[in-house]
C-alpha cells in the first residue's frame, strides 16, 4: 500500500507537469504559426502593391 | 518593459514552486490516514481555484465586452478561459489519481466529479465555438454571452459538496468551515501554490492574449489581400 501510495504521488505531480508542459508546447507551435502566417500574407500584400503601382 | 515584467512574473512562480516542492515532499509530515499520497491536494484543489478565477475573470471580462465593445476584453476573456481549462485538466486528473488510491476507484458520477466535469466541457465547447464562427464581432459577441452563462457552472461545482452528499470529501478550508479541519502548516502551503499556480497562469495568460492580438492582424490582412484580388 505504501509504495503504491508513493508511487501514485509521483504520477500525480508528474501529471501537473506534463499537462503544462503540453501546454507550453502547443503554445510555442501556435506562435510559430502565426508568425509564418503573418509574414506570408505581409510579402503577398506588398507584392501585390509593387504589381499594381 | 511588458516582455521584462512577464519575465520577473514566470521566474517568480517557478522559484515559488520549486520551493513550494521543497516543502511538500519534504518537510510536511504524512498525513496519518491517508499517507503520501494526501501531498496531491497541494496541487489538486490549487488547480482547481486557478481555473475558477480564470473563469470568474473571463466572465467579467465578456459581460465588459457587451458592455463597451472593445475587443480587449474578448481577447483577455479568450486568453483566461484557454489558461483556465489547462488548470481544470490538471484538476480533474490530480483528482483522478488521488481517488484511484484512497476510493479505490479512477471515477465516481457524484454531484462534484460530474459537474465538473460539465464544467470542463462548456468550457471547451466555448473554445470550439469561437473556432466555428468566422466573422470577428459576431464570434466575440456569442462567445461573450456563452461565458458568462458558462459561469453558473462553475458556482454550482464549487457549492455542490455543500448542496449534495458526495463521495467527494466536503470542505476543510477554514475559510469555508469557519474553523478548519486541516492542518495550518498544510492549508498555508495550499494557499502558497495557489499563488505559484496563479503567477504561471498570468504569464500563460499574457503569452497567450499576444496571440490572439496577432491572431487578429492575421485576419485582417487575409481580408486585405481577398479584397485586392
Amino acid at each position: 500500500m505504501d509504495q503504491r501510495n508513493f508511487t501514485y504521488m509521483f504520477y500525480g505531480l508528474a501529471a501537473v507537469w506534463a499537462v503544462l508542459a503540453i501546454y507550453v508546447l502547443t503554445l510555442v507551435s501556435r506562435e510559430s504559426r502565426l508568425s509564418k502566417q503573418l509574414n506570408g500574407l505581409e510579402r503577398m500584400l506588398s507584392e501585390k502593391e509593387t504589381r499594381k503601382g | 518593459m511588458r516582455e521584462k515584467i512577464l519575465y520577473a512574473l514566470g521566474l517568480a512562480g517557478a522559484l515559488l514552486l520549486l520551493r513550494n516542492l521543497y516543502v511538500i515532499l519534504l518537510q510536511l509530515p504524512d498525513e496519518s490516514a491517508q499517507g503520501a499520497i494526501y501531498r496531491i491536494i497541494f496541487f489538486h484543489v490549487p488547480s482547481w481555484f486557478t481555473c475558477f478565477t480564470g473563469f470568474f475573470v473571463a466572465g467579467v471580462s465578456s459581460i465588459l465586452y457587451l458592455v463597451k465593445k472593445k475587443p480587449v476584453y474578448d481577447t483577455f476573456a479568450v486568453a483566461t478561459v484557454e489558461v483556465g481549462l489547462v488548470f481544470t485538466i490538471i484538476g480533474l486528473i490530480t483528482g483522478m489519481i488521488w481517488a484511484r488510491i484512497i476510493w479505490g476507484i479512477w471515477w465516481t458520477w457524484d454531484a462534484r466529479l460530474t459537474w465538473a466535469f460539465i464544467t470542463c466541457l462548456i468550457y471547451a465547447g466555448y473554445l470550439m465555438l469561437r473556432g466555428a464562427i468566422d466573422e470577428a464581432t459576431a464570434r466575440a459577441r456569442y462567445a461573450a454571452v456563452l461565458c458568462i452563462f458558462a459561469f453558473t457552472s462553475v458556482v454550482i461545482t464549487f457549492k455542490a459538496i455543500e448542496w449534495w452528499r458526495t463521495q467527494h470529501p466536503g470542505p476543510v478550508l477554514s475559510i469555508r468551515t469557519r474553523g478548519g479541519n486541516m492542518d495550518p502548516a498544510m492549508e498555508s502551503m495550499l494557499y502558497l501554490n495557489w499563488l505559484a499556480l496563479m503567477l504561471i497562469s498570468a504569464v500563460l495568460t499574457a503569452v497567450r492574449m499576444n496571440q490572439e492580438g496577432v491572431l487578429r492582424q492575421v485576419e485582417g490582412l487575409r481580408r486585405q489581400v481577398h479584397a485586392s484580388s
